[in-house]
């Protein structure tokens, strides 16, 4: 049969992936409380799930290694063997080996020979340490009958066919175990018009060849011990006098291991493009789309004989079928959502690391793991996260010593919490450290040049410094988390995935970062804003508000620069029509409405000339199909088909005004100044 | 051709099993553990279930003896597919009531003649 088995092999990948994660979770659980034997079983059976299946698929490094995993996981579930800590540790790197293992068969990579063989040893030691308990006594006892090698009579009764036995089976059985040749006695065979093919007429004779047990030999033909005469007897030498009768057996050639080449060329091209999806996701997806051809032959045939008295029920289907888009439009956005857990998976045994490493003990806790986030997000956030928790371990909280004299608990909290917020997730890394000592950020950040010597500012934007590049107060070099070195590039990943990240800080209390994420890349709520003949959206989360603009309100700076008064604040106005080049409807600033956004904590005023609806616009990359353009994020098509450019507000507001906070800054000031002196 | 209960907690498992016995031409119905795999069997009427022992809720070998229990059940051939080859597990099989023993990786040819064999 023709067979590829390269199609299962992503499945068999994640599931596998999956199974470490399992494994994990689950060996982290037992350091705490080794007692739980439902979380054994689940890491035994994960264990021997990537067994089983690497071997499936001819991955002979993994399973190999997993085999020695699995044995130890075995006799920790039969009470053999204690789980210890110092076993858990070893369980933990083999969980990192192996995934390092899957991860060179998926990348076609080399494996690090090294590490592996090391983490090995280490599972080798472990396992010889045992065979002073009780178990392995029995097994010596059975072992005491080890010949060179067993000459093996087999005669199968002629039903042993039909019990689902197959006697070539049990010879590639015995030939893992040795080598094997073997000679059939055909004399049984009835001649042709006799013949049953469902009966057995053959039996074999058999010579196995190695260090077996007698036992071992026993258990190939365990299965058939009642349907056949077996007689299993130390091979002598004799025995060997014409090889040239002995048939040689048919060597063992699973499909697996013919395949796999085959398998690594083809499986790259696929392996990012796979989700997997819960039942129910696909079921309400398949109920809209019912619905939808519902109102679809509907709208048919009231076409069919149409006048303008059924123009009602043509409104009614037009909106039916509307209703039935944005829920077919929300069930697909669904299936790429995935909880957030699957992000949170890593942390546990990073923090366990960590505090082996650092000496520190840290109680993490996880809440909201079940929040559901974009599958492409998600995947991204992964890195800036455990940038984040590194920290929080490794500078805030502080040693248990430190700890103790301070009045604090020994053991530090760190909090990783998810949860909706508006239309957008929050992800908030919070610990019970030290804080940030913002005496030596604002001094840092005045060697750097960042704000001049004698300005004090608020803590907020002092805390914000610590976002900038090269920026760290840390006095040594760690291996840890480094030197602040990346908390710019946090900031960086952050934002493009249209998100934000800020901190709070308390010293002696904690630190909190709140990461806030946008559901989705691919949808976004949107306010259509017409300035001239073209249409702008505006992503509907940057508005604060929309106003008429009075002239009284309006200041200008130095001659150029246009700002207005917000109540107690002054923002810069941005003139659309201005830095897009347009013609607007008039040149009159109160004839225009000014919408006022933000954008990385900063306000801005947005002349057009109309607002027009707001609606979900699909987001499509300027990147990948024109190039990328200053002050837009992307674009999309409407209703009626033309293209309207996506607003970047960010962008725009540093595309107008040069660079950012120092000017906002500096322009307060300059306008207080103003006031005083008007007044 | 036959209807197949296939069980098993790994996917990529199901789906070989699956793929091998529909291309023979019968059909399937995957169950993840024991106990969904004992739901299926009553609910829908199964020719032969093809069970892995190792799975979480209910394992092969108790959904062996609890199938045993039913009318419909008593002599269907059940097929354990395994990587578990112990002599003790065996026994433990056989005594609950399968039909025969195969043990993983499994190559699809002798799957599908074993099969083949036991549905008589």
């Amino acid at each position: 049969m023709n067979f590829d088995m390269s199609q299962f092999q992503q499945t068999f990948l994640e599931e596998s992936f999956e199974g470490l994660d399992k494994m994990e979770a689950g060996l982290l659980t037992l350091e705490e409380d080794s007692s739980d034997v439902e979380v054994v079983n689940t890491v035994f059976r994960a264990a021997h799930s990537i067994k089983g299946g690497s071997g499936t698929f001819g991955f002979s490094e993994v399973t190999a290694f997993t085999h020695v995993v699995e044995t130890l996981l075995d006799q920790v579930r039969s009470k053999e063997r204690e789980f210890t800590s110092a076993l858990g540790n070893v369980l933990l790197e083999s969980v990192d080996v192996i995934r390092h293992l899957l991860c060179a068969v998926r990348d076609e990579e080399p494996i690090d020979e090294n590490h592996r063989s090391e983490v090995q040893s280490k599972l080798e030691t472990m396992l010889t340490e045992v065979s002073n308990s009780s178990s392995d006594s029995t097994d010596e006892q059975n072992e005491q009958v080890v010949s060179k090698g067993w000459l093996i009579r087999f005669v199968p009764k002629a039903y042993l066919l039909k019990t689902g036995n197959d006697p070539v089976l049990m010879f590639r059985g015995l030939q893992e175990l040795g080598e094997v040749q073997c000679s059939v006695d055909i004399q049984q065979l009835p001649a042709f018009n006799d013949f049953n093919p469902e009966d057995c007429f053959l039996n074999w004779e058999l010579t196995l060849m190695g260090e077996v047990s007698k036992d071992q030999v026993e258990e190939i033909f365990e299965w058939v011990d009642e349907d056949c005469d077996l007689e299993i007897e130390p091979f002598e030498e004799e025995h060997l006098e014409d090889p040239s009768n002995l048939e040689q057996a048919e060597s063992p050639s699973p499909a697996a291991a013919s395949s796999t080449t085959k398998e690594r060329t083809t499986t790259k091209s696929t392996e990012a493009s796979s989700i997997r999806v819960g039942t129910d996701k696909v079921d309400s997806l398949v109920n809209m789309v019912g619905e939808l051809v519902i109102t679809q032959s509907m709208l048919g045939q009231l076409s069919e004989d149409f006048d303008m008295s059924k123009l009602d029920k043509l409104r009614d289907g037009l909106s039916q079928l509307e209703r039935n888009t944005r829920e077919l439009q929300e069930s697909v956005m669904r299936i790429r959502m995935m909880p957030i857990s699957f992000a949170f998976n890593r942390i546990p045994r990073m923090v366990h690391d960590l505090c082996n490493k650092l000496g520190k003990k840290v109680d993490l806790r996880m809440s909201g793991e079940g929040t559901e986030l974009d599958k492409t997000v998600l995947e991204k956030i992964v890195d800036p996260l455990v940038h984040l928790i590194r920290n929080a371990v490794d500078h805030g909280v502080e040693d248990p010593e430190t700890r103790k004299s301070q009045g604090k608990e020994e053991v530090g909290v760190v909090h990783l919490h998810a949860y909706h917020k508006g239309g957008n997730i929050v992800i908030e890394i919070k610990d019970d450290g030290a804080g940030i000592n913002a005496q030596k950020v604002l001094e840092k950040a005045r060697q750097n040049g960042l704000i001049g010597a004698e300005e004090v500012p608020p803590a907020d934007v002092i805390y914000d410094f610590i976002f900038h590049a090269g920026f760290s107060t840390a006095q040594e070099v760690s291996d840890v988390s480094g030197r602040g070195v990346g908390m710019d590039v946090v900031r960086k990943n952050i934002k493009a995935l249209g998100g934000q990240v800020e901190v709070q800080s308390s010293e002696g209390v904690g630190t909190t970062f709140s990461i806030r994420l946008p559901l989705t890349l691919a949808i976004l709520d949107g306010q259509l804003i017409r300035v001239g003949d073209s249409t702008f959206i505006l992503p509907l989360i940057s508005i604060i508000e929309s106003l008429q603009i009075k002239t009284k309100f309006m200041k200008s700076l130095a001659g150029k620069a246009l700002v207005y008064k917000l109540r107690d604040d002054y923002i810069p106005i941005i003139r659309l029509h201005s830095t897009m080049g347009i013609e607007p409807d008039s040149l009159e600033l109160e004839n225009g409405l000014l919408v006022v956004v933000e954008g990385d904590g900063q306000k801005a005023g947005l002349v057009v000339d109309d607002l027009l609806s707001q609606q979900q616009v699909v987001i499509k990359s300027l990147e990948s199909n024109y190039k990328r353009v200053e002050g837009f994020s992307g674009a999309t098509i409407l209703g009626d088909g033309t293209v309207a450019l996506i607003l970047d507000i960010p962008g725009l507001i540093k595309y107008s005004h040069g660079s950012t906070r120092d000017v906002n800054f500096n322009l307060a000031k300059e306008l207080e100044e103003q006031a005083v002196q008007m007044a | 051709m036959a209807n197949i209960l296939a069980v098993d907690d790994s996917a990529s498992m199901r789906q070989m099993v699956a793929f091998t016995l529909k291309s023979a031409g019968h059909t399937v119905e995957e169950a993840v553990d024991g106990s969904e795999a004992f739901e299926v069997a009553k609910a829908k009427g199964v020719d032969l279930v093809l069970t892995d022992v190792n799975m979480p809720n209910m394992d092969g070998i108790t959904l062996t003896r609890n199938l045993r229990t039913l009318p419909n059940y008593k002599f269907t051939p059940i097929l354990v597919l395994t990587t578990e080859s112990s002599s003790e597990k065996k026994k433990e099989g056989k005594a609950a009531g399968a039909t025969g023993w195969l043990v993983k990786p499994f190559n699809p040819d002798q799957l599908l003649s074993t099969i083949k064999r036991v549905l008589g």
